[in-house]
């Protein structure tokens, strides 16, 4: 094939080939390789402490009798609870931010900054505001909703919780956006022909707003899956590496941070990152085919 | 509605606060008169109370999204002996603004600050350049295996990076970028994501363009440099918010390949710090407070953009 192309082609191509050098090749060795290599990774023992050695399947047998693991990918799922709660809230927002009010570019901006912030910074805030001596107690005290005082911290049945109202906070702004765009991407000519034709708003409601803003529901939502999986970095501030207090914040990624660069038990952790990729897998690819029945090639 | 009353004084109170907003409200002001001029006959009863309960909801909206910010702040602002106060103090009197300087004395501030800048900075450039030199011959040249390289660089979407970190610390290690600054950058200095996104700017610029500058006899360089990067502008405005927020947001990396905690930037710096300085919260607060002010100015200045960006991105 080379051969076909003229002079000039050819030093057309050699052009790209000079342009394309140094990001290939970074993503050679920082993507592909990870990827070519984490998977024979969890086939050995691979830690700082022994000669490395090819150990069969025996990690992910370890992984499957681990009380941690169980316990981590339980609280994993648990926290994909928390998608539909995002879904529905943001949904919401972005029906009050798409009304032509004045100021309303002013709410919008004010509800997108808790994205743009740091979780450190956003989990450190919340943290210092679930003390027990903190805001939150004295604001449900005030309301009358508790008598004593909660320590969300501390007490295991309120601490995943505790995380959770955070990541859904923070989110919240960014599908605010997504939808809101959503929202306004649906032609208002469909919903005033309906309205001309006597659907009353309920009608408009159920059977244009909502069918139109599906896909972004959907496109929504895996994000939201993913990142409930990958959730991070408010654990780690507000509880630390291990999950605390007893395995009740405990979710995947934190254990295999606290496996990989604790323990340095490397083989192991890509044993279970290599689980979790495959549910991961399995998940997005499930989400994927009702998105593209959802219809993602969008009505535009 | 018995609430009627405070909510219009919030209203007001929003109003003059939004006003230092020019642009903003500049545009409200043009659609306000648009609607007046459509529209001559009073608005209604059912009109006004339907815009109080909506601005109700907005401003209690607002305040669920900031206070936890607002309450920082308020926090950074008081000395220690008020922080346990009961009930606590929502506006912190007297007002101590020596938190504010004194963690600069307490923590190396502006090394985190210098860190973080020259983190961010690296990675944002780093990716714009390659980001962009990899995805115009994706777009716009003809050479051999084309398809093969954009399908391969597409396909790690999708395939899990189950190790990932794992191996890029050791292969971190190896090339002894360990506790170097390169070792932060250098595995996110190109994202696919970043490729996908230029490489469908650079397929919209018509041909026209690429053909008057071959007619010139520019150099397929200059073609790329002075022709084809200025038009995809708004695709690398993205890509620069994008990593800015992400690198400047990054902890857990530089957690890892970092072993000098001078070198922190930081969001590392603070979650190191929150452990260390747990006595005294105020400074906690106002060394968070600090560490948001800058992307918080950067997105005020840069919104509209970040907010196009985001929902274009995500859109596709």
């Amino acid at each position: 094939m080379a051969a076909k192309l003229s002079k000039q082609q050819k030093s057309r191509a050699g052009f790209a080939y000079l342009m394309i050098a140094p990001g290939v090749l970074l993503l050679i060795v920082f993507t592909f390789y990870p990827i070519v290599y984490g998977l024979p990774l969890a086939f050995t023992n691979y830690s700082a402490l022994d000669t490395t050695k090819w150990i069969g399947l025996k990690n992910f047998h370890r992984a499957f009798s681990d009380p941690d693991f169980y316990v981590s990918l339980k609280n994993s799922l648990i926290y994909v609870v928390v998608v539909p709660i995002i879904q529905i809230i943001a949904i919401l927002m972005a029906v009050l931010v798409n009304t032509k009010l004045r100021f309303v570019g002013f709410f919008r901006v004010a509800y997108f900054i808790p994205v743009v912030t740091s979780m450190v910074a956003a989990a450190i805030a919340w943290k210092w505001m679930y003390e027990e001596t903190g805001i939150l107690n004295y604001i449900l005290r005030t309301l009358g909703l508790t008598h004593h005082d909660i320590a969300f911290m501390v007490e295991p049945k309120y601490a995943l919780a505790g995380v959770m109202l955070v990541t859904i906070w923070k989110g919240l702004g960014y599908y605010m956006m997504i939808y809101l765009a959503g929202l306004q991407s649906i032609p208002s000519e469909l919903q005033e022909a309906a309205r001309i034709d006597g659907a009353n708003r309920m009608q408009v409601i159920r059977l244009i707003t909502i069918p139109l803003l599906m896909p972004f529901v959907l496109l929504c939502s895996l994000l939201s899956v993913m990142g409930a999986i990958r959730v991070f970095d408010e654990i780690f501030v507000m509880h630390g590496p291990k999950g605390d207090p007893i395995n009740s914040t405990l979710v995947t990624s934190v254990y295999t941070y606290k496996v990989a660069f604790q323990d340095f038990d490397f083989g192991y952790a890509a044993a279970i990152g290599l689980v979790v990729a495959l549910i991961i897998l399995v998940f997005s690819l499930f989400m994927f085919r009702y998105t593209r029945k959802g219809g993602l090639t969008y009505y535009e | 509605m018995s609430n009627a009353t405070p909510n219009r004084g919030i209203e007001r109170a929003e109003r003059t606060s939004a006003a230092d907003e020019a642009g903003q409200s500049r545009q409200t002001r043009q659609s306000r008169q648009s609607r007046q001029s459509r529209s001559s006959r009073p608005v209604s009863l059912r009109k006004i109370i339907s815009a109080i309960i909506v601005y109700a909801l907005l401003v209690f909206t607002a305040l669920l999204c900031l206070g936890p910010f607002l309450w920082l702040l308020s926090t950074s602002l008081k000395v220690n002996a008020n922080v346990y106060k009961f009930p606590p103090q929502l506006i912190p009197w007297p007002m101590n603004f020596k938190n504010f300087s004194d963690v600069f004395h307490i923590m190396p501030l502006w090394t985190y600050i210098k860190n973080t800048i020259l983190m961010t900075g690296m990675g944002v450039l780093l990716n714009v350049v390659i980001c962009t030199m990899t995805a115009y011959p994706l777009a716009r040249i003809v050479f051999p295996a084309r398809n093969f390289v954009f399908y391969a660089i597409v396909s790690t979407m999708i395939l899990p990076n189950a190790a990932g970190m794992i191996v890029n610390f050791i292969i971190i290690q190896k090339l002894h970028l360990y506790n170097t600054l390169l070792g932060i950058v250098l595995p996110s200095a190109v994202s696919v994501f970043n490729i996908f996104l230029l490489r469908q700017a650079f397929i919209t610029i018509p041909n026209d363009m690429e053909y008057s500058g071959r007619i010139d006899g520019a150099s397929e360089f200059r073609i790329f440099w002075n022709i084809m990067v200025p038009m995809v502008r708004p695709a690398i405005a993205t890509v620069v918010i994008f990593d800015f927020m992400a690198f400047w947001n990054s902890m857990i990396w530089p957690i890892i390949i970092l072993d000098d905690k001078e070198k922190y930037p930081l969001a590392a710096a603070l979650q190191y710090l929150q452990g260390n300085l747990s006595y005294n919260f105020p400074y906690i607060a106002a060394g968070t407070i600090i560490s948001v002010i800058p992307i918080i100015i950067i997105f005020l200045i840069l919104q509209k953009q970040f907010i196009n960006g985001m929902v274009g991105a995500v859109k596709g």
